[in-house]
């Protein structure tokens, strides 16, 4: 028969435990929203720069002149894979299922005889990772002192990729980040940064722009920040995604420990019934026998 | 046609401004121009500088730092990597951006060594342009 006051301290600590998942719960609902609304915000920028620089593309793309950044290297054998991760974990399958996603590229790229390198931003997802892929690692981001991601992160992140480029390190980059679809759903996506992707803009009812100084020297110029730009709404979407992920990882605990809770009691409670019935039976048996 | 244009100021952050102006002064990276309602298409990289709306509730300045504008026939869309509303920003704010762009250009290489240089210059005299 299990111990009373084992079950006793069993129940206070699993009360304790969902009384953390339960703040940490409320914790990532505020900054869920808050995320949210960061990436509410940069999207008007990010949609104007994408639409501006893909009418750029459109015209420039078929010259020999295009910048490398839209044209590539020419080669695809090397790729580079940055990976987005959180710095915490308790947060679900959220850093799961990107690495599941970035294991399956690796795989199917190293199957087809390319060349991977990594880089990762943030903690979880470079440990997940350094176990089987440790040496193709070249570069960490650690942005677990940064309380709120900031445009000049994503530069940073955006300057040492173009730097890896020019320097002919890889020829294709691929980012890896969670889409926030919901706070229950995350769809781990991967968005190719190098050479530029645009949607083929549908409607051919676009504007003729004058160009100053020119369409060359712009897009030259525009590449490189579309980069920053991609990165920085990926890393604001994983930031919204990781809190999403995270809430409803704690809503579970605390539900569960809800669960457990109850089972305790009802164990708790029964054993001290058997206690009290055993030690009526002893004091009614010692009685008789007088 | 109408006598103003949708004026929108972004940066990567936020939405700065988004309203109806009569006229639009622009720092484009080839010299000052001023957009108003009918200006043909243009799109223009900026140089660091003042951005200078008329509007009927009274004329607003930004100050931006890098960036492009996107003018149509009525809007114009200033895309801007660094951008602040005029009242807000001081030269205190403008000096470390100063000093970083003093850095990159000293490093630069030949061939973006005069890209950077004007940078600086333009980030002074918009300094100066301040007081």
């Amino acid at each position: 028969m299990p111990n009373l006051k084992d079950l006793k301290n069993r129940i206070s600590s699993v009360k304790s435990t969902r009384k953390i998942t339960k703040a940490m719960q409320m914790v990532a609902a505020a900054k869920l929203r808050r995320a949210q609304e960061a990436a509410e915000a940069s999207r008007p920028y990010a949609e104007r720069m994408l639409a501006v620089m893909g009418g750029l593309a459109a015209s420039v793309g078929g010259s020999d002149s295009a910048p490398r950044l839209l044209t590539g290297t020419g080669a695809e054998d090397t790729h580079l894979l940055v990976v987005m991760t959180s710095e915490r974990g308790l947060c679900g399958g959220f850093n799961s299922t990107i690495v599941r996603k970035v294991r399956g590229q690796i795989a199917e790229l190293q199957g087809a005889g390319k060349t991977v390198k990594l880089l990762t931003v943030g903690k979880k997802g470079r440990e997940q990772l350094r176990r089987d892929y440790g040496d193709l690692m070249v570069a960490h981001v650690d942005l677990s002192e940064v309380k709120r991601i900031g445009y000049a992160n994503a530069a940073e992140i955006a300057g040492d990729i173009l730097k890896r480029f020019d320097a002919g390190e890889f020829d294709v980059a691929t980012i890896f980040f969670n889409r926030f679809e919901s706070v229950i759903t995350q769809i781990p996506t991967a968005t190719q940064i190098i050479p530029a992707v645009f949607e083929d803009d549908a409607d051919g009812t676009s504007t003729l722009y004058d160009y100053e100084p020119s369409e060359e020297a712009i897009l030259e110029d525009l590449l490189p920040r579309g980069v920053a730009t991609q990165i920085f709404a990926a890393l604001l979407e994983n930031g919204a995604s990781e809190q999403g992920a995270r809430m409803s990882a704690m809503d579970n605990a605390t539900r569960n420990a809800g669960e457990m809770i109850e089972d305790l009691t009802i164990q708790f409670n029964r054993t001290r019934q058997a206690v009290i019935t055993n030690e009526l039976i002893e004091i009614i048996s010692g009685a008789e026998a007088l | 046609m109408a006598d103003t244009i949708q004026f929108d100021l972004v940066s990567p952050e936020r939405r700065l401004a988004s309203f109806e102006a009569s006229a639009v002064q622009l720092p484009g990276t080839d010299g000052d121009m001023t957009a108003m309602p009918g200006h043909s298409p243009v799109i223009s990289t900026l140089r660091p500088g003042i951005v200078r709306v008329q509007a009927s509730g009274g004329d607003k300045s930004y100050v931006v730092t890098a960036g492009f504008v996107e003018i149509t026939e009525d809007s114009v869309s200033v895309i801007a990597e660094r951008a602040h509303a005029g009242d807000e920003v001081t030269k205190d704010d403008l000096t470390p951006v100063l000093e970083e762009a003093r850095e990159a250009a000293s490093k630069a290489e030949a061939e973006h060594k005069d890209g950077a240089e004007k940078f600086v210059a333009d980030l002074v005299q918009l300094m100066e342009d301040m007081e």
